[in-house]
């Protein structure tokens, strides 16, 4: 009698694991057929012309993405700039001083909001507030709608990982007549640097890709500008753009940054994954 | 006053009816006792009894969690350290304190040690070099890590964490020194050490320990408390404790009939 309950458990295993398996083979399998056309039809485009010279106007051969890199490369860079510092100290605040103030789980109800909002929101938002006001598209304008994008995915992982600090650790720095900012700061924060390095470098790989965001407030240039009060051209923008256009070559140049933009949250993931694994202890 | 008080030579810390509080839970009821200086006073009793809780209440650890209070006094250098006046930190200064399971930063060896100094006395290169060299031989650890001073202090073995952690809180020359419960998670050769070493440093300090190991309490004290249930059972000298004890309930908790 054991021995056909033992068969029939053995049998439910077999059709679990194999609905398991043909589960993650689908996924799998879209992931990779992205990838594939992705890089099949992108790293073609990939020249020294990609790289150094800007886009090209209507009708006219050859051309680059030079503008479009630069310009993602300036304002994910600002934004990035921006966010870390603020995110990382709006974490400490949520973990270590108002971890029971009312204030704290307001801002902690406001952060997941803001995560979960749709980025055409923020667009919208950054669009009203700077640049209707001044009439000007800028670059600056896109950076602050990334930087509302990248602020909570660091304040949030911040908080978590500061969270997985024993308290026995934090008890021990105390214990030495440490103020609490020098026990967060000093002590805990160093704890999980790995994980908050992580956190800030998935926000990167968030915001690089997010095209909402500055379709109304970095607008695009077809010119190359450095100069971040003014339109700026950037990757999400340019594919948009020049993938729905009937140039061959732009269509050749939106799979390319496609594929780079592709490449760079790769690299940044897998940057985040090594940092990690070797750095956290909770 | 309670029946069990009885004062010793040149005490350091005075505690007088205390009562603690975890919520609406009480943790300790009128608990009064003597802190011998240069002395070891071990405090034994079951699990839950509130061995810790008492030691927590000598450097106000339980200031971290606000639904914690005490009531009573504590005297320490002439003052109550439960006034709302005194100072946490420089308390925590003067009363140090290590934990059950060693908690190394994670930073070197030597900024483990130089960490808690920063926080009150600025030293030159030398200087603090020395001081540093000095509390791991108090800790008796200076030969074992003299040449790894710039590795990790999460690189050393967990008996080597316990007394790195000792050294931190020596460096910073607290006079009473805390210890709860800091051989439980060691074996029993590293736990020979720091047994050794609570025998050295108490020349020069005052210690209390928390143990669940009698024989430890037995070897290493000069003092012991019985806790039961939040109230202190009964106090006195170690060997009187452990020969001749007045009470049956203490008798029965260190005989192994109870606990």
């Amino acid at each position: 009698m054991p021995f056909t309950l033992y068969r029939r458990r053995k049998f439910v295993n077999a059709i679990g694991l194999a609905l398991s398996g043909v589960s993650m083979a689908l996924g799998l399998a879209a992931l990779l057929w992205i990838l594939w056309t992705l890089f099949w039809n992108g790293l073609s485009a990939f020249s020294i012309d990609f790289f150094v010279r800007s886009t090209p106007a209507p009708g006219t051969e050859n051309g680059g993405l030079a503008n479009a890199i630069v310009g993602s490369l300036m304002m994910v860079g600002a934004a990035t700039f921006v966010s870390t510092p603020i995110g990382i100290l709006a974490g400490i605040y949520l973990a270590e001083f108002g971890a029971r103030s009312k204030f704290a789980a307001a801002t902690r109800f406001v952060t997941d909001i803001m995560l979960s909002a749709p980025s055409i929101v923020i667009g919208l938002f950054v669009y009203a507030i700077a640049v209707a006001t001044v009439k000007q598209f800028s670059g600056w304008a896109g950076s602050l709608a990334l930087s509302l994008i990248a602020i909570p995915v660091v304040v949030r992982t911040t908080e978590n990982m500061l969270a997985l600090v024993p308290g026995s650790l934090r008890e021990a720095a105390f214990a030495l007549g440490a103020p609490r900012w020098k026990v967060s700061l000093a002590v805990t924060l160093r704890a999980v640097r790995g994980g908050v390095l992580t956190g800030v470098l998935l926000a990167v790989a968030r915001i690089i890709g997010e095209t909402a965001p500055l379709l109304f407030t970095a607008l695009n240039n077809q010119f190359f500008n450095a100069d971040m009060n003014k339109p700026m051209a950037n990757l999400p923008v340019v594919i948009y753009n020049f993938a729905m256009s009937p140039y061959e070559n732009w269509q050749q140049l939106a799979w390319g940054g496609a594929a780079l933009i592709a490449l760079i949250v790769l690299g940044i993931n897998v940057l985040a994954r090594v940092l990690f694994r070797d750095k956290v202890r909770a | 006053m309670n029946s069990v008080f009885r004062t010793v030579p040149a005490p350091v810390i005075q505690v007088r009816n205390l009562s603690f509080f975890y919520g609406k839970f009480q943790g300790l009821s009128d608990v009064s006792l003597d802190i011998a200086r240069n002395r070891v006073t071990a405090f034994i009793g079951p699990s839950g009894c509130g061995k810790s809780t008492l030691l927590r209440t000598f450097n106000r650890m339980f200031d971290l969690y606000p639904n914690q209070r005490a009531v009573g006094e504590i005297c320490f250098n002439g003052r109550n350290v439960l006034d709302p006046s005194q100072d946490v930190n420089l308390l925590r200064a003067k009363v140090g304190m290590v934990f059950q399971k060693p908690t190394p930063f994670p930073m070197t060896i030597f900024e483990n040690i130089a960490f808690g100094v920063r926080l009150y006395e600025s030293l030159a290169g030398d200087a603090m070099q020395a001081r540093v060299e000095w509390a791991l031989r108090k800790a008796a650890l200076w030969e074992e890590v003299r040449d790894k001073l710039d590795q990790s202090g999460l690189s050393l073995s967990g008996g080597q964490q316990q007394r790195l952690c000792i050294a931190r809180m020596v460096a910073v020359k607290p006079e009473v020194l805390l210890l709860d419960e800091p051989t439980s998670a060691l074996d029993p050769i590293s736990t020979a050490k720091i047994e050794e070493l609570v025998n050295e440093l108490k020349d020069e300090y005052t210690i209390a320990i928390v143990t669940h190991n009698m024989q430890q309490a037995a070897r290493i004290s000069d003092y012991t408390a019985y806790m039961y249930l939040g109230e202190l059972v009964e106090f006195g000298r170690t060997d009187e404790i452990f020969i001749k004890p007045k009470k049956k309930a203490t008798e029965d908790y260190i005989t192994g009939r109870f606990g």
